[in-house]
């Protein structure tokens, strides 16, 4: 049972294109990390599959409902939170909620009850009545995100949600972000913090309007091909001038710290006798660069 | 190289930075790394002399005052302040021609820095139609015109591919290796890992500073990983010698107190008929490290 599902999605606009022939699909209940720089392509498609922008060609549904036929449907069932929490700075944490109900049309004691499980979630019970202005990033963040699922939507879309928030509070958030898969709610967040999407059960890589690849964190990690060794050493980009000159078969090569990062293809790790390393797992920058370098190449 | 001594910066009745003590020494690439609204801004815009302190002493290259020094100092701002209707190479000789340099002089070093950076095949296009990642090297080659003794670099790296992000990285490497000192400011906490010393900063203040091993080591809990598909592994790890856990993707990272703890959640795990052949000890990360100091400064 997939939530989205998208056939060669393309949006242009004039001569740009800023989405090109982009297929995926997303497992009901899982969270989905969208991952790519600025400019690469993840807003427009967000924008697309909440019904915002009309696709150029190519289809796609969201929790069974056509994006370009069924705008208003999908409107009703999803939610959306975006890096600018767009919250009402003077008012108080529960008037920004009952706002929000009082949009989703929560009203009365259904209302009530549901604004009191997201002072809980959120853990803004004991700031409820203090203006948003005086709250910290992190507490904005999950206020914004309370005000998103007031009225349960089947599937969230967050939209770089913990830019500049600090790391303590990004891991509360993501605490929640579990707690919503774990009841079924689908999560589709865009992020530009390699090490955040690491916590994703899928990860979409988007470049320059392609989706260059699609898979858990564990599988793209899988697909690098060869072995990534690290050699300690003080002169890291010395070391890399040395072995550049060497006639050593390497795939690449990076200097990261007080090591030299050695991607090579495993039969020929005998070559290299005159050093002292450890093989390393890449880390998702490592898949990244290396399938935007094929990408490029094809 | 740098010292400061008890600076702090209000903005009004804002503290930007408050009572930091930091000594930065030749040689280094040196990393400012916190959220957004940490004071990374702030602190390099002082050591540039853009900013003054509201209290305390500094000295960069030995002087007080900032206006001597200017000549040996690069500085690269967070937000693209070059001109997009001016060619990168136009831009180049523009900011070579303000730091008086001759026509000769601009021609050669700009031929130089265009290499380094990588964009000789792009010096005809406007600053305006560069990629993120581009227009941080253009950036980068700018301020490099007139050979700084001292670079200062504000969230270079923020929301720029991966490739570029790499390739920006190995840039300040071999600057570095040739005698240029490296004041990097980051939000991301896997470049920590990058600079050979760190100061983690949380509101204002430096929480901590170390290189990157130092850091790890002072850690005071452990980390361990567990495998596990388990959606609901928390319940079981509701024990008070569990600090954290959070998910990642198909992992968990649980954070223990001490040795003591560690066999707790073994035994917690095994009662519960989860494997704990899948648990093991992993080094923590630098997030790990900042979320420990942050916990303890609030």
């Amino acid at each position: 049972m997939y939530a989205v599902e998208l056939m060669n999605l393309t949006r242009k606009f004039g001569d740009f294109t800023a989405v090109n022939d982009v297929t995926l699909s997303i497992k009901a209940g899982s969270i989905y990390g969208f991952l790519g720089p600025n400019g690469s392509g993840k807003s427009t498609t967000i924008r697309m599959l909440c019904g915002l922008l009309e696709p150029t060609s190519g289809k796609g549904s969201v929790l069974g409902f056509d994006i370009s036929k069924d705008s208003e449907m999908i409107k009703q069932k999803i939610g959306y939170m975006s890096q600018r929490f767009s919250l009402y700075d003077d008012l108080t944490v529960i008037e920004n909620l009952q706002f929000y109900g009082g949009m989703y049309s929560l009203y009365g004691s259904q209302g009530k009850v549901r604004i009191e499980e997201m002072l809980n979630l959120a853990g803004l019970k004991e700031r409820q009545d203090e203006l948003v202005a005086n709250l910290s990033g992190g507490w904005k963040q999950r206020l914004a995100l309370g005000c998103s699922i007031l009225h349960k939507p089947s599937i969230l879309f967050l939209d770089e949600p913990t830019g500049g928030v600090d790391p303590k509070s990004r891991r509360m958030f993501w605490d929640i972000i579990y707690d919503l898969a774990l009841q079924d709610t689908t999560v589709m967040v865009t992020t530009h913090f390699m090490d955040e999407a690491e916590h994703c059960d899928e990860i979409g890589f988007i470049f320059e309007g392609n989706l260059i690849a699609s898979s858990s964190p564990t599988y793209l990690k899988q697909t690098i091909p060869g072995t990534l060794i690290r050699i300690p050493t003080d002169d890291p980009m010395g070391l890399l001038e040395t072995l550049e000159g060497s006639t050593l078969p390497y795939l690449d090569i990076y200097c990261s710290g007080t090591g030299l990062h050695l991607l090579i293809e495993t039969e020929k790790l005998a070559h290299i006798t005159d050093f002292h390393y450890e093989k390393i797992t890449p880390a998702l920058e490592d898949v990244f660069v290396y399938l935007v370098k094929s990408h490029r190449k094809e | 190289m740098i010292k400061l001594e008890h600076v702090s910066k209000n903005y009004g009745r804002v503290l930007g930075v408050n009572d930091i003590s930091l000594e930065i020494n030749q040689g280094e690439i040196f990393g400012l790394v916190g959220p957004d609204g940490a004071g990374k801004t702030t602190l390099i815009r002082m050591i540039a002399g853009i900013l003054s302190p509201t209290m305390g002493a500094m000295r960069v290259l030995g002087a007080a005052n900032p206006e001597i020094i200017k000549q040996y100092l690069g500085y690269v701002p967070q937000k693209f302040s070059l001109y997009g209707e001016l060619t990168v190479q136009e831009n180049i000789f523009l900011l070579g021609s303000l730091y008086g340099q001759d026509k000769e002089e601009i021609e050669e070093r700009a031929n130089q820095i265009l290499d380094f950076t990588k964009l000789l095949p792009f010096k005809e296009r406007l600053a305006d139609h560069l990629s993120g990642g581009m227009k941080q090297k253009l950036a980068l080659a700018a301020g490099l015109m007139h050979r700084p003794k001292l670079f200062l670099l504000d969230e270079p790296t923020t929301g720029v591919d991966p490739v570029s992000r790499r390739e920006f990285w190995q840039m300040l490497y071999r600057l570095n290796k040739e005698g240029t000192t490296i004041i990097v400011s980051t939000p991301y906490m896997d470049e920590a890992e990058l600079c050979s010393r760190v100061a983690f900063m949380h509101n204002g203040k430096v929480v901590d500073c170390n290189s990157p091993e130092g850091l790890r080591q002072s850690y005071p809990y452990r980390v361990l990983e567990l495998n596990a598909k388990e959606p609901s592994i928390k319940r079981y790890l509701a024990i008070p010698s569990v600090m954290e856990c959070n998910k990642f993707g198909d992992k968990y990272h649980v954070i223990v107190k001490d040795g003591a703890a560690l066999a707790e959640v073994k035994l917690t795990l095994e009662a519960a008929g989860l494997i704990s052949e899948a648990l093991k000890e992993i080094p923590p990360t630098l997030e790990d490290v900042f979320v420990a100091l942050a916990s303890e400064v609030f």
